[in-house]
């Protein structure tokens, strides 16, 4: 169950160099919306939509947050939008994280990979720890929000300018050894996806991972945001729009 | 007062819009927004033999105006089909045109005689997919073997036929004249035009397929073009497509001579595309006095 329509941007922040996060008023979408699940947001004068991962549901509010990077010029459009003025977006589309309640969740986000990490950090509470990973100082994003989702909230940067220095999945080892969860979920490069689902898999513990890929529909009708899973001990081609994003990693061909 | 319903292939549609293969799935997942019993008729997910995968992703790069795409007919294939898909859409009060490809003549006899006493409304056989190897574009771009495959195709067939033609030819209307001799019921056009678009950064075409069909508002002058050539060339109905956006869109191609309307990229950009073509041309048949769609098709008055 998804909506199509023009819905208004309540607020819009620029958290970083490039990179927008913007707050939609859409009571319909919010109310069916699910941490994981992502938007296609048309972009004027451009023929396709782009599918941007929904950071944030705020229910009672009504709005859901799209954080997005300029990677081109149709990104570029989108963060020309402002405060008050109409999006075009279809929403909620695929599936998205497991919510267990009650039990202990990992979140690890690495740079643009990071904002689906809020709503779900948010789902799990207390439960969550959300590990996330920059460049450096001058890219990291989300950190207010990681930390108010409830959970422990740990940073890295690759050079050390700010938090700890070294990988999310340095933190994430340290992590199970100190307090081993039930699921771990992960968005973020693919090599970064690989390395965690290894760690996760190494230590028996569930993971789902959230992929990217360019979408035309986004709702599953045509067919071109296919990735390689495994079924039944057969690879196929699985769509990113609606059998993901987020993948069992277990399913996932990392190449 | 419906004035948009018509008659194509000895089938009745409530109206001349249908989404076109490959863009609508089998329609599940557009249902959530409008009953699917809006639309004169869905052409399904091309159908094959037996199960496909595709190609590689990335699978679409967008151009200007419009889109390449190289799925590579990734479907369940017809047995799939015919046990899961169909039941469903039969209960869905909209035609059910059947979109075919095979890779070798055999195969395309085979599926349509798979589809025999089936509630499918016609048969679109595909000579056109530009994303295959075998089959697909090598059929439709040789007069000879795209008369060889129709032939077999209404051989084995208790449906309306209509063929899907490739705009990759030097001329469409000798195939499209060559699939009527052997007994096609209707043609289709234009399946996508082949195109590339290459990443200067890494020096890799965007497409894993390299090159793709293109699609949207980008194709419809070519359309429009290879419609008029066909409609003038053949005395079998012709079904246009390629690039219809809007409701004008639709008259125009109708104009140039298509009976029915596919469209196809569009419903990515506005799911709700087809619902607003239909819409818009009700109310053009009212505002002009035109009191039913079929009166404008071919009205061009050429200079």
């Amino acid at each position: 169950m998804y909506k199509q329509g023009k819905y208004q941007i309540v607020s819009k922040k620029n958290l970083a160099k490039g990179i927008f996060d913007v707050e939609i008023l859409c009571p319909e979408i919010a109310e069916l919306a699910q941490p994981g699940q992502f938007a296609q947001v048309a972009a004027e004068g451009f023929f396709l939509r782009r599918p941007i991962s929904i950071c944030d549901i705020d229910k009672a509010k009504g709005t859901i947050r799209l954080v997005f990077e300029i990677r081109g010029k149709g990104t570029e459009k989108l963060a020309d939008l402002c405060k008050g003025q109409l999006i075009d977006i279809i929403a909620p589309l695929g599936k998205g994280f497991k919510v267990l309640e009650g039990r202990k969740i990992v979140c690890v986000g690495g740079g643009i990979g990071v904002p689906p990490m809020v709503g779900i950090a948010k789902a799990y509470g207390e439960n969550a720890v959300a590990i996330s990973g920059f460049r450096n100082m001058a890219a990291v994003i989300l950190q207010d929000d990681l930390q108010a989702a409830g959970g422990k909230a740990i940073l890295c940067t690759d050079d050390g300018s700010a938090g700890r220095k070294g990988f999310v999945t340095d933190a994430l080892t340290e992590q199970i050894a100190a307090d081993k969860p039930d699921i771990i979920v992960a968005c973020g490069p693919m090599v970064m996806l690989k390395n965690v689902a290894k760690i996760a898999e190494a230590n028996g513990i569930e993971c789902q991972v959230s992929l990217e890929q360019r979408m035309a529909c986004g709702v599953g009708a045509c067919l071109v945001c296919a990735c390689r899973t495994v079924r039944d001990g057969k690879e196929i081609h699985s769509h990113v729009c609606k059998d993901g994003p987020v993948f069992d990693s277990k399913e996932v061909v990392f190449e | 007062m419906n004035r948009l319903n018509v008659n194509f292939c000895g089938v009745d549609f409530k109206n001349p819009i249908v989404p076109a293969s490959g863009t609508y799935g089998y329609g599940r997942e557009y249902e959530c927004l409008y009953p699917l019993s809006t639309l004169g008729g869905i052409s399904v997910k091309g159908t094959t033999l037996h199960r496909r995968e595709g190609n590689p992703a990335p699978r679409v790069a967008e151009t200007p105006s419009g889109m390449l795409n190289s799925v590579g007919l990734q479907n369940g294939g017809v047995d799939k089909f015919l046990s899961y898909e169909l039941p469903n859409l039969v209960t869905k009060d909209t035609r059910i045109i059947a979109n075919i490809a095979g890779s070798t003549i055999e195969e395309c006899a085979e599926l349509a005689a798979k589809l025999k006493g089936s509630a499918v409304d016609m048969i679109e056989l595909n000579i056109s997919c530009p994303n295959v190897k075998q089959g697909g574009a090598a059929f439709g771009t040789d007069c000879t073997i795209a008369g060889q495959v129709t032939k077999a195709v209404k051989d084995n067939s208790d449906k309306p036929v209509m063929v899907k033609l490739s705009p990759n030819v030097t001329s469409i209307t000798d195939i499209a004249k060559s699939v009527e001799a052997n007994g096609a019921d209707a043609v289709s056009l234009i399946n996508t035009l082949l195109g590339m678009r290459i990443d200067i950064n890494t020096g890799r075409p965007v497409l894993r397929n390299n090159v793709g069909g293109l699609s949207g508002p980008a194709v419809f002058p070519v359309a429009v073009r290879m419609v008029w050539q066909v409609a003038n060339a053949v005395n079998i109905p012709v079904c246009g497509m390629g690039g219809v956006s809007t409701w004008e869109d639709a008259i125009e191609i109708m104009m140039a001579g298509a009976s029915l309307v596919q469209v196809g990229a569009a419903i990515f950009a506005d799911p709700y595309a087809p619902v607003k073509i239909i819409d818009g041309m009700q109310k053009f048949c009212e505002d002009n006095g035109i009191n039913n769609i079929s009166e404008i098709v071919g009205t061009v008055k050429p200079w």
